[in-house]
């Protein structure tokens, strides 16, 4: 879709509900008036406006459409794991408005014909903003810098690895210094290969009953710290993505107070599960890195509530049923998650454990203010809108989602928090049936 | 119905029928084979007034049981524990009461593991008709014919006493 | 949030409490353990019959499924289920038919065509039969024989009948596990049994890098040093040392291995006068134990054998026989509700 196509003239009042992200913060919605692929009105004059739709937001929320820095669509690739149509129709119905998308395609978004190829069908197939991630080096294979200018001439918002860990510190250091030339923002998964080696899980109490191969803390931590330094040192703005240990927390609110130009996010089933998700040898909680202990939660969680990390990421990951059904060290890493992030999300607000300001903002203002876009809900702005009842449920199952991973992280319980309504300027991405 | 008879005269009867169902075949040197549960108390007190001064052996049926299928093993399975060689001997084989005969086809399969007795001769305390099988005893204490809601109980094993239960009760 | 998997005990016991899968001893508590004992002890007598068969698996297809080989596991199960009257399949499956493409769920369709009723599962990746036992049709039980560095609950528990046998139970025993185990299926059961029996305190004894974290967590109390770790022990177990340990920089040498955790005779004198020496075989004399140690009069390794088909045969059984009063329940609610 082209921006030409993607606006509307098609005008459109949203009545009632509350409304989240506008300039004067949390407030109860009279109207809100979209025309043109912006939002034309507020208050009281777009209550006196005429529109040709009227959509009742009655119980609902009204917020920023969300922004999601780390998911996988699956195309190109194997197709048997998803494509851009049945992916992106899964994140607007997750509320998503905007998705970058990991370097880690087959082939692997290392030129500017693949970066094409996604736009391309973005173009076609998706309701929602697609903006693809480069991959920082060629083939992902950690040797050689990638065309980072030409990616980003081609249409890549920032370079990074994927869910593939680093080999070589020269390597990573040369892709900063690379990266900063351009001013690119590099988005990376701080693993160290060698300490991960053959893991597949939280190193500690269940991998210590189960007998299965840790990944321990230090993988991520030592990472951390190299590319906090190595960023300090060669002034790129660095991104830290998909984090999973609370000492990665710790070591990121230092690096800030020292001045060094660094962001953060958290994918949203980091901050619910822990270690003991495995505990009956779910493969479906096989992920990379592991969901880790109860304290490394708590200070996710705490990171996300102080802002230390940014953004809550989807880490959305399909796979084909036959992907997980194997022992578990046999199968492939990664949720079908991002139609669960909001009804996770509510569940930590229901806990008390994030209030919903602090949710919205990581999966609207502050991812957005990573790739320098704006997510906010006042007169001229882009009508990127996502419209859910908190209260209403779901059920996730393989009828109902949409994805083409069914393993998603809860499955066959009630979920709160149903999206009634996603716009992407302005146009339907998602309208929920039974609304 | 006739009455119940109480635990001393059943034994009496059952040892009177044996010993003469011994002298009649001549057999000399029985040995004892009580079944668990009930059986073995009656074999012990059998073994003694028969004046036998072999030690019985105890059979435990459950890995014989014909409704394994159904209801799965006895999670309260013990050793059989037979303290003699049974190849080439007369035994006495024991148990409280016979009512489907089941019970007796698993221990003669199971005697029969251990080898080829000479003979084996059945005692029960009381024969409750209603038999499944072409078993009967060979001595009973007392032949009874119960009604649907009646059970008899052995206890023991000191003292050894026997009961009629009602339903219910 | 807790995940909505199954807990062991939720796939392992019926609703009755029931044995019908035997994967792991995590969650099955100390009467169950002992009843497997004691059915153990029960078919040991058997073992000395003129016909030492039982009919309980009578025409029962029991299918050994060997993902990694192991001829002395595989002969003990093969044994144990003949002995039970069952009619028995050996496949060893070499793990590169997987690699061709044959996935395990395939292979579990295709043997499922065979109308098996039991499942006996050793595989390289921890929670393989428990896998297998959560995609199998329903009335098919699974046993574990050995899964990765998870549990190998069979030998572990015949490692108690053996220690039951000569300590008469669990009540105040100090038992001391030396060598790796950190790669130790062995080990992971033999604790968790040791714990649920009651014995008063579990050492293992190893260097760093042969412990997995928090080891403790399992129930346990660690020793860097084996003459302390030896001290006053009733019983030791002495775990194998696979050779690929000195590659992965997990251990310098065998030599400095054997002079600081191999069992030698002067170290045996630390423990208590009476203790016995264990060892799941096969063993690495002069790596693990010295040779005057294995074949001494302390050593009962040999006994370990007997006990290995006898706790097979009560795990089959039990097993077997869960399944098949599940199987028994589900059709006399169906007989009640007319629908056969």
């Amino acid at each position: 879709m082209s921006d030409n196509e993607r606006s509307s003239d098609v005008s459109l009042k949203i009545m009632g509900g509350r409304l989240l992200g506008s300039h004067s913060g949390d407030s109860a919605n009279r109207a809100l008036l979209v025309r043109n692929g912006r939002i034309a009105a507020t208050g009281e004059a777009a209550e006196k406006a005429t529109a040709k739709q009227t959509f009742d937001a009655k119980n609902c929320v009204i917020a920023p459409g969300f922004v999601d820095l780390y998911c996988n669509l699956r195309e190109p690739g194997n197709a048997l794991k998803g494509n851009i149509a049945s992916e992106t129709r899964a994140a607007a119905r997750g509320g998503f408005t905007t998705v970058c998308v990991s370097p880690e395609t087959s082939p692997v978004n290392d030129s500017r014909a693949v970066t094409q190829l996604v736009r391309d069908g973005a173009a076609a197939n998706s309701p929602i903003r697609v903006l693809p991630v480069g991959a920082v080096t060629r083939g992902l294979d950690g040797e050689m810098l990638s065309d980072m200018e030409g990616l980003t001439a081609a249409g890549c918002i920032a370079m990074g690895n994927g869910s593939r860990g680093v080999r070589s510190a020269r390597v990573l250091r040369r892709c900063m210094a690379y990266a900063q030339t351009f001013g690119l923002t590099v988005m990376l998964r701080p693993e160290n290969q060698s300490l991960a080696a053959d893991g597949y899980a939280h190193d500690g109490l269940v991998t210590t009953r189960l007998g299965l191969l840790g990944i321990p803390e230090v993988a991520e931590t030592t990472s951390v710290m190299e590319m906090l330094l190595l960023a300090e040192e060669t002034g790129v703005r660095l991104h830290l993505s998909q984090l999973s240990c609370g000492r990665s927390v710790e070591m990121i609110a230092d690096a800030r107070r020292r001045g060094i130009a660094v962001t953060a996010d958290v994918a949203m089933h980091q901050l619910v599960f822990t270690e003991d998700a495995l505990s009956g040898f779910d493969s479906r909680f096989h992920l990379r890195p592991p969901l880790r202990s109860e304290a490394d939660r708590r200070a996710l969680v705490a990171g996300v509530r102080d802002g230390v990390i940014d953004a809550i990421v989807s880490q959305h990951l399909p796979h084909e049923t036959a992907a997980k059904q194997a022992p578990l060290p046999d199968t492939e890493p990664g949720l079908s998650s991002i139609e669960s992030v909001l009804s996770l999300g509510l569940g930590l607000v229901r806990r008390g454990e994030l209030t919903l300001a602090e949710l919205t903002r990581g999966l609207t203002t502050g991812p957005a203010s990573v790739i320098g876009r704006s997510a906010s809900i006042g007169k001229d702005d882009i009508a990127d809108l996502c419209v859910f009842d908190p209260d209403a449920s779901w059920v996730a199952g393989s009828q109902s989602l949409i994805s083409a991973g069914h393993h998603a992280p809860v499955l066959g319980q009630p979920l709160p928090g149903v999206v009634r309504l996603t716009l992407v300027e302005g146009r339907e991405a998602w309208a929920s049936p039974e609304a | 119905m006739s009455a119940l008879l109480g635990i001393d005269q059943l034994l009496d009867e059952l040892e009177n029928g044996l010993r003469s169902l011994l002298a009649q075949r001549g057999i000399a040197s029985p040995v004892l084979i009580g079944i668990r549960t009930g059986g073995i108390w009656v074999a012990d007190i059998l073994g003694k007034r028969l004046g036998i001064e072999e030690p019985f052996g105890e059979l435990d049926i459950s890995f014989y049981r014909d409704d394994f299928s159904r209801i799965g093993l006895n999670p309260k399975v013990t050793p059989s524990r037979l303290p003699f060689d049974t190849e080439g001997r007369d035994i006495i084989l024991i148990d409280d009461v016979i009512m489907s005969g089941r019970t007796i086809r698993a221990a003669m399969n199971e005697l029969f593991d251990y080898g080829r007795p000479a003979s084996i001769i059945l005692g029960t305390l009381i024969d409750l008709g209603a038999r499944e099988l072409p078993i009967q005893p060979d001595v009973a204490g007392q032949s009874l014919v119960l009604n649907a809601q009646q059970r008899v109980k052995l206890r023991g094993p000191d003292p050894l006493r026997i009961e009629l239960q009602e339903a219910g009760q | 949030m807790t995940a909505n998997a199954a807990s062991p005990n939720h796939l392992q016991l019926t609703r009755e409490g029931q044995l019908r899968h035997f994967l792991t001893l995590d969650g099955l508590g100390r009467e169950l353990l002992t009843d497997i004992l004691d059915t153990a002890d029960s078919f040991i007598e058997v073992g000395e019959r003129t016909i030492k068969k039982v009919p309980l698996l009578r025409g029962r297809t029991v299918v050994n499924l060997f993902f990694e080989p192991s001829t002395r596991t595989r002969s003990t199960f093969e044994l144990a289920a003949k002995r039970l009257s069952a009619d028995v399949l050996n496949l060893d499956i070499n793990t590169s038919a997987t690699s061709k493409g044959e996935s395990l769920s395939d292979t579990l369709l295709n043997l499922e065509a065979m109308a098996s009723d039991m499942f006996v599962v050793r595989h390289a990746q921890s929670g393989a039969p428990h896998f297998i036992a959560q995609s199998v049709t329903p009335g098919v039980a699974i046993i574990n024989a050995g899964d990765g560095r998870h549990a190998h609950p069979t030998q572990a528990m015949l490692d108690m009948l053996t220690i039951r046998q000569h300590k008469g139970g669990f009540e105040g025993l100090k038992v001391a596990i030396v060598g790796d185990i950190l790669h130790s299926r062995v080990a992971r059961s033999q604790i968790r049994a040791l714990n649920e029996l009651g014995a008063e305190q579990v050492r293992v004894v190893a260097p760093g890098t042969l412990l997995p974290r928090d080891v403790e967590s399992l129930g346990c109390t660690v020793e860097y040093d084996m003459a302390k770790g030896m001290k006053g022990v009733d019983v030791v177990i002495m775990l194998r040392l696979q050779n690929e340990r000195m590659e992965g920089a997990l251990l310098p040498s065998e030599r400095e291995f054997y002079r600081l955790y191999g069992l030698s005779q002067e170290k045996l004198a630390l423990a208590h006068p009476d203790c016995i020496v264990m060892h799941p075989g096969p063993i690495n004399r002069g790596v693990e134990i010295e040779s005057a140690v294995a074949d001494g009069p302390q050593s009962v390794i040999l006994n370990q054998v007997t006990n290995g088909i006898a706790i097979r045969m009560a795990v089959m059984s039990m097993a077997m026989g869960g399944q098949l009063a599940e199987r028994q329940k589900k059709m006399s609610k169906l007989t009640e509700r007319g629908l056969v």
